[in-house]
């Protein structure tokens, strides 16, 4: 590190703290998700990745019909591709829920084979409707570019768009799961299921929901990951060790410990990929975490409920 | 005694007849049947059925699901692959390296010495130990550090896939010192022995069968002790079992560290046998095919996951070569069935349907048992696989 200058050493942790942050949100959307869908309702999805890529393939799929038939509506059409990421990713989640998981409650393990099992199916249907290649969308000029505070610090709108979006969803489930009656439902569900149903709460319909929403937030993930890279059939599986990571760094069941360990392992991951190669920071990230992990099986945000 | 053999190690006369058919299959029919490139896949095929095994003792009986089997497989593939590339390095082959005597692709990562975790590789001896040794010593501390904690279920899959990729990552990243993504290739001798003439293939694919016919009997051993029960408890309600006074985080290590080991021998196999061992072969997808393998099979049928182990090969290799687009769906759908609605496998089909069929009781009489031990017991526990920790918390 002597080859650099007090003011470098500093834009480059400004900076590569800025890529991590690209990456702690795409990350953190993802593990909401997970977190929503493991935490709550014990259900390993190993095909949440997979949902990531669909709402990132439907981004795409909405900017070229956007770009063929209304050009002049290019500068918008993201926001509805969010939207639209959403719905896609949650219908097919609804539908999962539907064909898939509800079978497999009670053998929580055996949820992470069948859902594996799906990931594949879905992988393989990409490859058959996209191609191999990874694609991207064509982006809107404004989110192109970037900021400049100082002379040697490039902050990229991309960036900055991601995480407000991120932080716009991570309040939405924080209100959704504590502030409002849908949430109490699946709070009251998750904790005593029986006894939930006795006093008229629909805890197949929650079940049902729940999944669809964890699947939607990862759609909007995609949605979001397409500003910052391409994607292919693959990408998905890329992240979805990461993502499990995170969750049960986090502690499964806690909103906070889940934004903390996305947080961390990004920035740790980033700022350590600058000084040695990226493949010894991963190395060294996620061995830390396994380490942590031996001495706090139970994640840094543990859920105080007895179980 | 002879009775005893059967008992423990066979499985009772039942056991007996089924390991004799999987004989007569791997030993007879496969070595008369097929050419030898052929005969060469299946003894591949038949590395992979050592990790089945494995899961069979540490997932179908002791409830544990370890997504990085992988790992001990690659961790005795690359000891075994480092003795052989050792020795195919010699100074002579090596002559027109800058540095000759090293492994080539060590040249061409300007290392100038051997690293000293490969020095001990050059001995036979310690590389045979090594295979045995180093995944149970790996095993040994993971099953410590989590174990003891009470880490299990769900946490205990995804750290094991963790370190599945940790391993990868690092591999592939230490090209200089592991050969990299490409792995270790153009090994030669044992010892002096050519392994890639047509005679060694054949005597390493029967070392192989026997081995793996070994290993079963092994388990079969294992799994019909105290222990064996104690461990199908375990699975059950492992609050009873410990309660009763038992240290649960023992048994759950050992068993671990034996599946870890079975697992690692089937690695070297493949090594000698393939030729070469790459990060491909112990990553997350490997580990979870071997999942696939031992979930086809059956997770409670030492003998069943052996021939769901060659049944998703034989399809995976004949898929890929007339429809390799179908393969993933048809994978991705099989496991969906599987897992579904036939969660005890090909065995579980088997004991439920065609060990019933009357006229198999008639001339076969030695099939012909009220109802075999291993069936009742998979019965038993598929009701009580249920109880996974998260299930419980869900209810309580």
């Amino acid at each position: 590190m002597g080859d650099f200058t007090f003011q470098e050493l500093t834009s480059i942790l400004a900076m590569q703290g800025f890529v991590g942050i690209s990456l702690f949100s795409v990350l953190l959307l993802m593990a909401l998700g997970l977190a929503i869908i493991f935490g709550q309702m014990g259900v390993i999805n190993m095909a949440h990745g997979e949902f990531m890529a669909l709402g990132a393939y439907t981004t795409y799929m909405l900017s070229m019909f956007t770009r063929t038939h209304y050009p002049e509506l290019m500068p918008y059409y993201f926001f509805f591709a969010i939207i639209a990421s959403f719905l896609v990713a949650g219908i097919v989640g609804y539908l999962t829920e539907f064909a898939l998981i509800r079978h497999l409650y009670k053998r929580p393990l055996d949820t992470l084979l069948a859902t594996w099992g799906l990931s594949l199916i879905m992988q393989q249907m990409f490859r058959t409707f996209f191609g191999s290649r990874e694609v991207s969308p064509a982006l809107p000029d404004w989110l192109m570019g970037s900021w400049m505070p100082t002379d040697s610090i490039f902050i990229p709108i991309n960036g900055m768009f991601v995480l407000g979006l991120t932080t716009v969803v991570t309040f939405a489930v924080y209100y959704l799961m504590y502030r409002s009656s849908w949430g109490l439902n699946v709070r009251a569900t998750t904790q005593n299921r029986v006894m939930s149903g006795a006093v008229g709460i629909n805890t197949k319909q929650v079940d049902r929901l729940t999944f669809a929403l964890g699947c939607g937030i990862a759609g909007i993930a995609g949605a979001a990951f397409t500003t910052i890279a391409s994607t292919g059939p693959t990408t998905g599986s890329l992240y979805i060790v990461d993502t499990f990571m995170v969750v049960v760094f986090g502690g499964a069941a806690s909103l906070f410990g889940t934004i903390a360990s996305a947080f961390t392992i990004a920035q740790a991951q980033s700022i350590l990929e600058f000084f040695i190669s990226s493949s010894m920071a991963k190395v060294l990230t996620l061995l830390t975490l396994i380490i942590i992990l031996m001495i706090r099986p139970e994640g840094l945000f543990a859920s105080k409920v007895r179980k | 005694m002879m009775n005893f053999f059967i008992e423990r190690f066979l499985g009772g006369k039942q056991g007996a007849v089924a390991i004799g058919i999987l004989a007569l299959l791997i030993l007879v029919i496969f070595p008369l049947a097929l050419d030898l490139f052929r005969l060469n896949l299946v003894g591949k095929y038949l590395t992979f059925a050592f990790a089945a095994v494995g899961l069979v003792l540490l997932w179908g009986y002791g409830g544990i699901l370890s997504l990085g089997q992988g790992v001990f497989f690659g961790l005795g593939g690359y000891a075994m692959a480092m003795f052989l590339k050792l020795e195919a390095s010699d100074p002579e082959s090596t002559a027109i390296q800058t540095t000759p005597g090293i492994p080539d692709f060590m040249d061409w990562n300007q290392l100038y010495e051997l690293p000293w975790f490969w020095v001990p590789f050059e001995s036979f001896t310690f590389t045979l130990l090594a295979i045995l040794v180093l995944p149970a010593l790996f095993a040994y501390i993971i099953g410590v550090a989590m174990f003891k904690r009470r880490v299990g279920g769900v946490y205990f899959a995804i750290i094991t896939q963790v370190i599945a990729v940790i391993l990868t990552v690092l591999i592939v990243g230490q090209q200089g010192f592991t050969g990299g993504i490409n792995g270790i290739t153009d090994l030669r001798t044992l010892n002096g022995w050519d392994i890639r003439t047509d005679s060694a293939k054949y005597i390493l694919y029967f070392i192989n069968a026997l081995l793996l016919l070994a290993v079963i009997m092994i388990s079969r051993f294992v799994l019909t002790s105290k222990f064996g029960r104690l461990l199908l408890a375990m699975k059950d309600k492992e609050d009873r079992v410990r309660f009763s006074g038992y240290d649960v985080s023992n048994f759950k290590i050992f068993i671990f560290c034996l599946s870890a080991v079975i697992s690692a021998i089937g690695g070297a196999m493949f090594t000698l046998q393939v030729g070469f061992m790459s990060p491909s072969l112990l990553g997350v997808v490997p580990s979870i095919e071997m999942v696939i393998f031992a979930a086809v099979g059956g997770r409670m049928s030492l003998i069943g996951v052996v021939y769901g182990t060659l049944l998703i090969n034989f399809g995976k290799t004949g898929f890929s070569e007339t429809f390799p687009e179908l393969w993933l769906f048809f994978m991705g759908g099989l496991f969906i069935a599987v897992v579904m609605f036939f969660p005890n496998g090909l065995a579980g089909i088997y004991n439920k349907y065609v060990s019933k069929l009357a006229f198999l009781q008639r001339y076969l009489p030695a099939i012909k048992l009220p109802k075999s031990k291993a069936d009742t017991q998979s019965n038993a526990s598929s009701s009580a696989s249920t109880s996974d920790n998260a299930a419980e918390g869900a209810k309580s």
